[in-house]
C-alpha cells in the first residue's frame, strides 16, 4: 500500500507531502506518523506541504488533528511550505487552521520548532 | 446559458476524489481561470466529491464549460441518489461551526464558488451545481 | 453571371501583374512608413493576401463571415494586430486593402460585361467587398490596441504597488491610490508571492496613500493578512489616517488580532523588535564629502 515517508532527523521528524492525497492515504499518514513521533520520542514534527495544490477541509482538519495529536505526545508540529493559492483559498474557505504553527519555508520551520522546544524546556 | 463542453465522471471512491480534482483543474485550465480562481474551484470541487462519496454512497459529477451573455465558466453538478439531507439550511449552519464533513463541504463550497444550487429529497438523493466564471 | 466571378476572373487571370502594382502603389503612398516596415515585408504581406483573397472570392459568397473568408480574415487579424502593434495608425492599416481596391479598379475596366446594368453591379460588389474587408481591418486594429490598454493597465497596477524589502525579512507594501476590487486582488496575491519568494517574516501594508477604504477593500485587505498568515508570515497595516479609521469603524469591519499603526516607521520598529533587532548609533554623524572648487569647470569650458 503506498504511503508517505517519514524521515527521521534527529530529534525531528520531516514529512513532505508531494502527491495529490485521497482521504484513506491522510489517515495513514496520521497513523503513521503518531506511531513514529512516540517510536522516535521525536521532540518536533515538520509537515511540508509546498508541493500541494489544494488543501480542502479534509486535508486541513488533518493538520489540525496532527498538530493536536502531537501534542499530546509532547511533540511540536510546524507546517511549512503553503502556497499563497492555497492560503487565499482556505481563508474564502472560512478554515483558520487554529492550533496548527506554520512557517515559510523548511529552515524558517526548524528555527520555529527549535524555538518553540527551547520554551517548553525551560517552563 | 450555452453549455460549450459536459464531461461526465464517476464519484464512487477516494481515489475518484482526487481524480475529480484533476480533471476540474484541466477544465479551469483550458477555460483561462487564473490560479487562484483555479484553486478555489478545484478546491470546492474535492468538498462535494466528498461528501458524495462519504454521505450520498457515491454517485457521479457533471464537469461543463459553459457559456452567458459573453462570459465562459465552469459548472459542476454532483449527483447521488444516497439518504438525502433532511434540513439543508441547518446542515450548512450546522456544519460550518461544528467542522463536521457534510455541512463544510457544503458552506464551503458555496463560499469559493459564484452561484450554488442544492436539491436534497430524503430518501431520494441529493443534487449540488456550483458555477464560478471567468 | 455572378458579379463576383468577373473579379475572381481579373484577379486568377492576372495576379502576377495585380500584385506588382498593388505593392508599388503601396510602397509609393506618401504616407508610406519605410520606418516601420520594409518592401520586402509589404511584398510577402501582399502575395499571401492577395493568394488568399482569391481563394476566398472562389467560392461566390459576400459574407465575410462564412468559412470561405475565414483564412482570409485570419490573416487580416494577424496583419493588424501587428501593426496596431507596431505603432501604426488605423488609417494606414486599412490603406492595406484600400489601396487593392484602387488597383483592382484599375484592372476591372476592361473586364466589365458590355451590359451596364450588369456593369454597375459588380463595380458595386466589388466596391461593397472590399470596403468591408477594410472596415474588417480597423475594427480588428481597435480590439489590438483595445488588448495593448489592457495589459498595460494590468502592468500599471502591478508597477503602482512595488513590493519593497526594507530590510531582510520585512517587506513593505506602500498602496498609492484608491483600491477597487480588481485591483487589491492582484496587489495582495502580487504580495503573498514576493513573501514566499523573499521568505519575510513580516509585511508592512501601508495605506498613507489610500484616500478611501470601502468594506470590500477592507475585507481583502483582511483576507491577505489572514492568508499571509496561514502562510506563516506576519503583516501589520500601517497608514491608517483619521478618515479611514472611521469609516472602519462605521463599516463595522473588525480588525480582530490584526495589528495596525499609525505611520510605517512605527511599524517597521515593530518589525525590528519582532526580529530581535534595533537601531543604534555609532558614532557622530559623518560630514558630507566637499564639492569640487568651482574653477576647474571654468579652465575646462575655455579650452
Amino acid at each position: 500500500m503506498e504511503r508517505i515517508p517519514i524521515l527521521k532527523m534527529g530529534e525531528y521528524l520531516l514529512v513532505t507531502i508531494q502527491v495529490d492525497m485521497h482521504d484513506r492515504l491522510a489517515m495513514t499518514l496520521q497513523d503513521d506518523l503518531t506511531a513514529r513521533i512516540v517510536e522516535a520520542r521525536a521532540k518536533g514534527v515538520l509537515i511540508d506541504i509546498s508541493a500541494l495544490e489544494i488543501v480542502d477541509s479534509f486535508i486541513g482538519r488533518m493538520l489540525a488533528d496532527i498538530a493536536a495529536m502531537s501534542r499530546v505526545l509532547d511533540a511540536e508540529t510546524v507546517v511549512v511550505g503553503m502556497r499563497p493559492a492555497v492560503a487565499i483559498t482556505l481563508v474564502e474557505l472560512g478554515l483558520s487552521l487554529t492550533g496548527v504553527r506554520t512557517a515559510l519555508n523548511v529552515e524558517r520551520g526548524m528555527d520555529l520548532l527549535r524555538e518553540r522546544i527551547r520554551e517548553r524546556f525551560s517552563e | 446559458m450555452t453549455v460549450l463542453l459536459s464531461d461526465q465522471r464517476t464519484v464512487q471512491r477516494a481515489e475518484d476524489v482526487v481524480a475529480i480534482r484533476q480533471a476540474v483543474r484541466q477544465r479551469a485550465v483550458e477555460l483561462g481561470f487564473n490560479l487562484v480562481d483555479q484553486t478555489k474551484i478545484v478546491t470546492a470541487a474535492s468538498e462535494l466529491a466528498r461528501n458524495t462519496v462519504q454521505h450520498g454512497g457515491g454517485g457521479r459529477v457533471t464537469i461543463e464549460a459553459v457559456e452567458d451573455f459573453g462570459r465562459r465558466g465552469i459548472r459542476l453538478t454532483f449527483e447521488d441518489e444516497g439518504p438525502g439531507i433532511p434540513n439543508v439550511e441547518l446542515a450548512m449552519k450546522d456544519g460550518f461551526t461544528t467542522g463536521g464533513g457534510l455541512g463544510l463541504g457544503l458552506s464551503g463550497a458555496r463560499r469559493l464558488s459564484n452561484d450554488f444550487s442544492i436539491e436534497s429529497t430524503v430518501g431520494k438523493g441529493t443534487r449540488v451545481t456550483i458555477t464560478r466564471w471567468r | 453571371m455572378n458579379e463576383q466571378s468577373v473579379l475572381h476572373d481579373l484577379v486568377s487571370r492576372n495576379e502576377a501583374e495585380i500584385l506588382q502594382r498593388w505593392i508599388e502603389r503601396q510602397l509609393g503612398a506618401s504616407n508610406f512608413r519605410s520606418d516601420r516596415t520594409s518592401k520586402a515585408e509589404v511584398s510577402d504581406q501582399s502575395r499571401r493576401f492577395l493568394s488568399l483573397f482569391r481563394q476566398s472570392v472562389s467560392s461566390g459568397t459576400a459574407d465575410l463571415h462564412s468559412p470561405a473568408w475565414a483564412n482570409t480574415r485570419q490573416m487580416l487579424e494577424e496583419l493588424s494586430v501587428s501593426r496596431a502593434q507596431h505603432g501604426f495608425g488605423p488609417s494606414e492599416t486599412a490603406l492595406f486593402v484600400f489601396s487593392l481596391k484602387e488597383t483592382l479598379f484599375e484592372g476591372l475596366q476592361d473586364q466589365l460585361p458590355k451590359d451596364p446594368k450588369a456593369a454597375r453591379q459588380v463595380i458595386l460588389d466589388t466596391n461593397q467587398l472590399l470596403d468591408r474587408l477594410g472596415l474588417f481591418t480597423t475594427e480588428v486594429y481597435q480590439r489590438g490596441r483595445e488588448q495593448l490598454i489592457i495589459r498595460q493597465q494590468q502592468e500599471l497596477m502591478e508597477l503602482s504597488t512595488p513590493v519593497v524589502t526594507l530590510w531582510e525579512g520585512v517587506l513593505a507594501l506602500p498602496v498609492i491610490g484608491t483600491l477597487d476590487s480588481a485591483r487589491t486582488q492582484v496587489v495582495m496575491e502580487n504580495l503573498l508571492q514576493r513573501i514566499v519568494e523573499t521568505g519575510a517574516a513580516i509585511a508592512i501594508i501601508d495605506i498613507t496613500g489610500v484616500p478611501t477604504v470601502d468594506t470590500l477593500t477592507a475585507q481583502h485587505l483582511l483576507k491577505t493578512v489572514a492568508a499571509a498568515r496561514l502562510m506563516g508570515a506576519d503583516c501589520i497595516i500601517s497608514g491608517i489616517r483619521p478618515q479611514i479609521a472611521q469609516t472602519i469603524v462605521h463599516l463595522g469591519v473588525d480588525l480582530g488580532t490584526v495589528m495596525t499603526k499609525a505611520t510605517l516607521a512605527d511599524a517597521f520598529t515593530i518589525a525590528l523588535r519582532r526580529l530581535g533587532l534595533g537601531v543604534t548609533k555609532v558614532g557622530a554623524p559623518k560630514k558630507r564629502p566637499e564639492p569640487e572648487p568651482q574653477s576647474t569647470t571654468r579652465d575646462r569650458i575655455e579650452d
